[in-house]
């Protein structure tokens, strides 16, 4: 008699090949290539395809679902379940984003690796559900009370929506930090051909277990990464949201223990952002307008391109994969490099990401944001390009 | 002199003692009993996991037990408890909190456990109010009652948490107050054994707050936990319960618990898989 397998294999349900697929159920699929076997959530306009798609597959493979009563105890689940030494992720959207705020934190605190989607939707409140927006990149950043640092990664393309949450685990393992995938509406809904891969060739870099009863359980010196001890495993961990030792021990009244721990959260990623960070540089050689666009906006930046060059005006366009830590030594050089006389930031907000450019190259080159409240439109090319044209006239 | 030890020490952390708690607070005999009920069922914390959120009885695992323990933030150990069950079924993951933490903020959380049957043991310490931040109301405060927040009386009525939880469908639900330690323990040692939902409410006094402001001292909230408490079975005999305090167990269900019945669909769900592949 043949016994039914207890579990499938992700390529049993999808095996390699090309697809069409939207973007969040590219997404989705790259979680469970990833060994992602815990996701917790509650449902959202314009993320829910994730959630519904893991609530199908997951349980396939192994895995388990669950759907919450909010997004607070959400992200808390996928903690839970990452403690537990189950790769875990939620998928959200703008004012469920606001409530994971609270999680992040903690996820941050005590380094606990996670994977939290935010698909971003027109805000503020409940704003535009179903319209896409690019108004929560410093929301990302800066959403918790406290000092630290996290990995945003913005992904433009459904394929990348595959690729990038795969990358997106390890980073969060590599890092014990939670990393956000924050593609905006139109990024999660199109649907675009992606190539599944064959699982045995995804890379996947895990965290590492304590070797000895005296490894440390928390913090470093910001490059070296205590190890991950998972609960059930003997090593009696104390984890806590409060300041804590490297064995866990509550030392909230110790300056010392807490300067020590803040740095140690937000140098493993500073330190380390060379080993992070990924960017794109494409467009003209002897460009005078440099464009800088991620997201679907860099969709637009890239048509905009080509419309440039049939009126002769040569762009070259940065495109910033890892929003944050962000790209500044790198940025600077494309500056340098490429001698543009104007950087233009394209954003689907009021002007965001643009104050991190003007940060990184007020010395170099003048910075100028186009930004737009679609209110469900999307910046066009032709709405680049003639903001380009602006501004050539005006330098 | 020879060093003192306690016959419970292997399950605390003793370099961290003497504890934080104050004098004549409740948190520690309800560790005594909950202890006592795991010497005798399981003979060490193996596979046992404490989830604890903000709050005076959050701070009885975390750091004292010796065990893998998880302190979360204020309101949310119910969820991070359940990620970690349904993550590693084998651990044994026991939620130790107040009312506060567990009504207040996390009431959703506790509300929706219990309607799940989520295989969590949740151990409430009810001192009526917020004691870590002052002696603040809480939703378990009585009427009239007197706290930081409420100087002229409580305005609002109590909830009765575990009536509310064991309607919610938990498998499980007890209270008894610090005074019942030997029904206390056997509550434990019963709810350990068991799946599903388990939560044990416990009345203790919190001598910092709500005590001196209620009560004046220890005796009389002591007194008041004997006199004007009623066992289940004998409000079921005199068939009221007049304006006393209901404790023992409010129920036992043998439903299956959540992990359960998720196997059971993933299994239903592999097998419609392989149905469709033939």
């Amino acid at each position: 008699m043949k016994t039914m397998a207890t579990s499938l294999k992700v390529n049993d349900l999808f095996p390699p090949g090309r697809y069409l697929l939207m973007g969040n159920e590219a997404l989705a699929i790259g979680a469970l290539l990833a060994d992602c076997r815990f996701f917790a959530g509650y449902p959202i306009t314009p993320s829910s395809e994730i959630m519904n798609f893991m609530a199908k597959y997951l349980p396939l493979v192994g895995g388990t679902f669950i759907q919450m009563e909010d997004e607070l105890s959400s992200i808390m689940a996928i903690i839970g379940a990452s403690w537990a030494g189950v790769r875990a992720m939620t998928a959200t959207s703008g004012p469920g984003f606001s409530l994971m705020q609270e999680g992040l934190g903690y996820a941050v605190m005590t380094e606990t690796p996670i994977v939290l989607v935010d698909v971003m939707r027109a805000g503020p409140s409940t704003g535009q559900a179903t319209k896409s927006a690019q108004g929560d990149v410093m929301q990302a950043r800066w959403g918790r009370h406290g000092d630290q640092e996290v990995i945003v990664l913005a992904p433009a393309f459904a394929q990348e929506m595959l690729d990038l949450t795969i990358e997106a685990f390890n980073l969060a393992d590599l890092y014990r930090v939670p990393v956000i995938i924050l593609p905006d509406e139109i990024v999660g809904h199109l649907e675009e051909v992606v190539e599944i891969p064959n699982e045995k060739s995804v890379t996947k870099v895990k965290c590492r277990e304590p070797k000895t009863p005296e490894e440390p359980h928390f913090g470093g010196d910001g490059i070296n990464i205590a190890p991950f001890p998972t609960l059930g495993k003997g090593y009696n961990v104390l984890v806590t949201g409060s300041t804590h030792d490297e064995k866990g021990y509550r030392k909230t009244q110790d300056p010392l223990v807490h300067r020590k721990l803040v740095w140690h959260l937000v140098n493993k990623v500073r330190k380390n952002k060379d080993k992070i960070i990924k960017y794109e540089v494409s467009g003209e050689d002897n460009a005078r307008i440099g464009l800088v666009a991620y997201g679907s906006v860099y969709r637009a930046a890239r048509e905009a391109i080509e419309l440039g060059r049939e009126e002769g005006i040569k762009i070259a366009l940065f495109r910033p994969i890892t929003l944050w830590p962000s790209p500044e030594e790198i940025l600077r050089k494309f500056a340098e490099d490429t001698g543009v006389d104007a950087i233009v930031v394209p954003e689907m907000n009021t002007g965001m990401y643009v104050l991190e450019i003007e940060r990184i190259l007020k010395d170099i080159v003048p910075v100028y944001a186009l930004n737009k409240i679609g209110g469900g439109e999307p910046i066009s090319p032709e709405e680049i390009i003639g903001y380009v044209k602006k501004v050539i006239r005006g330098v | 002199m020879a060093s003192q030890t306690h016959p419970l020490d292997k399950y605390l952390r003793t370099e961290v003692f003497p504890h934080v708690m104050c004098p004549g607070c409740g948190n520690m005999s309800i560790a005594n009993a909950f202890l006592r009920a795991v010497d005798k069922v399981y003979g060490s914390f193996e596979k046992f996991v404490f989830v604890s959120g903000i709050g005076c009885a959050a701070w009885i695992p975390s750091p004292h037990f010796k065990a893998d323990t998880v302190h979360t933030l204020h309101g949310r150990p119910i969820p991070v408890a359940m990620g970690i069950k349904l993550a590693n079924p084998a651990l044994n993951v026991v939620v130790i909190s107040g009312d506060g933490d567990l009504v207040a903020i996390g009431g959703n959380h506790l509300l929706h456990a219990a309607r799940r049957n989520a295989d969590l043991l949740v151990i409430m310490v009810n001192n009526f109010n917020y004691g870590m931040t002052g002696g603040q109301l809480a939703p378990t405060t009585p009427s009239g009652a007197v706290t930081i927040t409420t100087p002229y009386g409580n305005p609002e009525h109590a909830l009765d948490v575990s009536k509310i939880v064991a309607e919610a469908g938990a498998n499980y639900v007890a209270r008894w107050t610090i005074l019942h330690q030997i029904q206390l323990e056997r509550s434990f040692i019963k709810a350990l054994q068991m799946e599903g939902f388990r939560f044990i409410e416990v009345l203790s006094p919190c001598t910092s707050r709500y005590v001196p402001r209620n009560f004046g001292n220890l005796k009389n909230i002591l007194d008041f936990f004997k006199k004007n408490t009623i066992d289940i079975q004998s409000a079921k005999r005199k068939g009221t319960i007049g304006d006393k305090i209901l404790v023992g167990e409010f129920v036992i269900r043998d439903r299956p618990g959540l992990l359960r019945s998720i196997q059971l669909l993933r299994e239903k769900a592999l097998r419609q898989w392989e149905g469709k592949r033939k």
